[in-house]
């Protein structure tokens, strides 16, 4: 298990390499850069001096040096912990993302139990009651979670819940909260806003996993083994948690890989339809200001979140189930 | 033996008879007349692979409904500007924010064929709202097959014939209009051209990308394979809308609209082939140690005749199926980079554009209508997703 381990960890540092190498890639695309929109801003205003400190600037990031050795400047400031430095906001990244990043782990964890609690009953119930009315309602729902563009439905969602629960309309806490220190109150109220992008989020994963879910226990139902516990006269529910219902939970795990991309994805635009303080909005206007190295964090800390989010469910899975055999090379 | 006197009984002899004459059919001999199979049967076991799915297909009631609604709004994007009553860009700034008109036809009792009410706004002096009143003594019929709006039909012909009009002197805004005044409905139909046929494109070029990257790694195998495992293991472990986001934040704002929409079509497709080329990969090395492959490779075919005749019209259908089912993460991707403000842009109108003028809470709630592009939206999706599961269950008719 512990060799298992190490190496999951030791493929994960290429894997990594090749994202920032990626993501580097990506923010520096655009042509030019936001230092010389600056410098643009700055002579029309007809200040002085202007070239001369954004030549500083650009000096001090390395902005006038080939791209790789850019790429290398910024992988070695990634891994000291240093995420460049925010032309925008004239900080450096650390300070400008704040809680931001903190508050999307809570939002992606709350999605994830989100999903895994409503998914897993009402996948158990639709697979034991095939073709019963409850069981078409429940997959139309699903199919219709998973055609419903994700920030229609927030919108939705924001309106009434400010017409009929009184909340206020769009971020993670009331208004009064924002800036404050962290106190019970602040936790009650972001637990109170939670909801909504949780269930926005969640919505098509909740979908596609109620279908993976029915779609397993179903095969499994089938099976022969099935047919002789219930023979031998095992009641239905033990029959249903001593075996399919086992068989059909490594799927949940083993899915965390196909849903938490999914989850980031939807989390970032439904964040900037409610103006969460989470990293959606921020990014979105990084990416439209070319602040470089703040995209450029944010992309990277979401890639790491899914990267690490698959590994854990790995290791989960290897310790989970005794059929996955660690040592062997996967058969094709 | 003494004292045992059950014998067992002698068959009784039969009478001696006429001998049985001697008979041959002169039918002409058929050894699989026991086995009839009827000319019904026959079809079916002649059918050609194609045939079947065809057949398996038309069982799936859904997705055959599905599937003639999506080829009924293919179609229209075809004519667009002669089914939409206005043309797109057409701004009546006397009717901004018009709710959409009812179409009524009875006037006081009387039939009238399909009418409007005129109507116009007057601004409520408390909550500053347009408030939109009908006049209900002046009914006004829609006109058919008419002149209307100047429109050039796929930016070269010039013509003003539509399928239906507004009447003389009113409006015909059935899906109410935007701040402009321009009406929804013309706007949807205009929309579909590009939302429709940006999925199609993208898919197009994903199957490519698919096809050949996924080919290569499953035929050749060895590190070719190991390296394109990597690379989609990765890329399938990146959220795909930030990156989406990232892509199209490169393109520059001075690009006409029309390159935008190819560069947009290119980002979708540069991360959504992997699930193809995973499938063709799976499907390659499973089918490569097939004694059909193996016949051909001995024979002397060289690898892309061995690919290309026999090993991809094997799984065609499946690939087919799965294209299909990627078309809606497309749609809805374009959506909401749209809907961002990050993909296409106006002038161009496509349904992601429309919604753009949604993302204002305050419009959901005052003038709802402005929501109305996420219906096609979510219709085009389902149909997709109906259509695409009768297509993968039809693709494997042998089962």
């Amino acid at each position: 298990m512990l060799g298992y381990v190490v190496r999951r960890l030791l493929i994960m540092i290429p894997t990594l390499l090749v994202i920032s190498f990626l993501v580097f890639l990506i923010i520096q695309a655009p042509p030019g850069d936001y230092l010389s929109s600056v410098v643009a801003e700055c002579q029309a205003r007809g200040e002085t001096g202007c070239s001369d400190r954004i030549e500083m600037l650009r000096q001090q990031y390395h902005l006038d040096r080939p791209f790789i050795v850019q790429y290398g400047y910024w992988l070695f400031g990634l891994l000291r912990g240093d995420l460049g430095f925010s032309f925008e906001y004239q900080l450096p990244v650390t300070q400008v993302v704040g809680e931001r990043l903190w508050l999307t782990i809570v939002v992606t964890f709350a999605t994830v139990l989100f999903t895994w609690v409503v998914a897993f009953p009402i996948g158990v119930y639709s697979a034991t009651h095939q073709y019963s009315l409850s069981d078409y309602a429940v997959t139309f729902f699903g199919i219709l979670g998973l055609a419903v563009p994700s920030f229609l439905f927030a919108l939705v969602l924001l309106y009434l819940a400010n017409v009929y629960l009184g909340l206020s309309i769009g971020g993670l806490m009331d208004p009064d909260y924002i800036d404050k220190p962290w106190t019970w109150g602040k936790i009650g109220s972001i637990l109170e806003h939670l909801w909504i992008p949780t269930i926005v989020i969640g919505g098509s994963g909740t979908a596609g996993m109620i279908r993976r879910l029915r779609a397993n226990l179903l095969d499994e139902l089938h099976k022969q083994y099935v047919v002789t516990a219930r023979a031998k006269g095992l009641s239905p529910g033990r029959l249903l948690l001593k075996y399919p219902l086992r068989m059909s939970l490594n799927p949940f795990i083993a899915d965390i890989g196909t849903l938490l991309p999914e989850l980031v994805s939807g989390a970032v635009v439904v964040s900037v339809v409610m103006s969460l303080p989470t990293t959606g909005p921020m990014l979105l206007d990084a990416l439209r200001s070319q602040d470089m190295y703040l995209a450029g964090s944010f992309l990277m800390f979401l890639a790491l979140l899914t990267v690490v989010g698959v590994l854990l469910s790995d290791l989960a899975l290897a310790a989970l189930d005794p059929r996955i055999r660690l040592g062997g090379r996967a058969s094709k | 033996m003494p004292g045992n006197d059950s014998h067992p009984v002698a068959p009784e002899v039969p009478a001696v008879r006429e001998p049985i004459p001697h008979v041959a059919s002169t039918e002409p001999f058929d050894p699989y007349s026991v086995e009839q199979i009827s000319p019904e049967q026959e079809r079916y076991f002649r059918a050609s692979q194609w045939q079947m799915m065809w057949w398996r297909f038309l069982r799936h009631r859904l997705a055959v409904a599905s599937g003639v609604f999506l080829l009924l709004l293919y179609a229209s994007i075809l004519i667009s500007e002669f089914l939409a009553p206005y043309n797109y860009q057409t701004k009546d700034t006397l009717h901004a924010y018009a709710p959409p008109q009812s179409v009524h036809l009875f006037h006081e009792g009387t039939f009238l064929g399909p009418f409007v009410y005129p109507y116009d706004f007057k601004l409520n002096k408390t909550t500053f709202k347009r408030e939109y009143v009908y006049d209900t003594s002046k009914p006004m019929p829609l006109r058919f097959f008419c002149l209307g709006d100047k429109y050039v039909f796929w930016g070269m012909i010039e013509g003003r014939f539509h399928l239906l009009c507004a009447p003389e002197k009113a409006t015909a805004h059935l899906l109410g209009t935007d701040q402009l005044g321009r009406d929804m409905l013309s706007r949807l139909i205009y929309g579909a051209r590009i939302s429709l046929t940006i999925g199609l494109i993208g898919v197009a070029l994903s199957f490519t990308l698919g096809i050949v990257i996924g080919g290569l790694a499953g035929y050749y195998g060895g590190w070719i394979d190991d390296l394109t495992q990597r690379l989609i293991e990765i890329l399938r472990s990146l959220p795909h809308i930030p990156l989406w986001m990232a892509l199209s934040a490169i393109l520059p704002q001075t690009w006409s609209p029309l390159i935008v929409y190819f560069g947009i079509t290119i980002i979708l497709a540069l991360l959504e082939w992997t699930g193809l080329a995973r499938a063709v990969r799976s499907k390659l090395l499973s089918l490569r140690e097939e004694d059909f492959c193996v016949a051909a490779q001995l024979m002397g075919a060289r690898p892309r005749r061995i690919i290309g005749r026999h090993l991809l019209p094997s799984f065609m259908s499946h690939l087919i199926a799965s294209a299909t089912l990627s078309i809606p993460s497309m749609i809805l991707g374009e959506t909401s980079l749209s809907y961002l403000g990050l993909g296409l842009r106006s002038p161009i109108t496509s349904w992601g554009v429309l919604l753009n003028d949604a993302q204002n809470i305050n419009n959901v709630a005052l003038y709802p209508w402005l929501m109305l592009p996420a219906l096609p939206v979510i219709l085009v999706v389902l149909a997709f997703n109906f259509f695409g599961d009768g297509l993968r269950d039809a693709a494997d008719p042998y089962k």
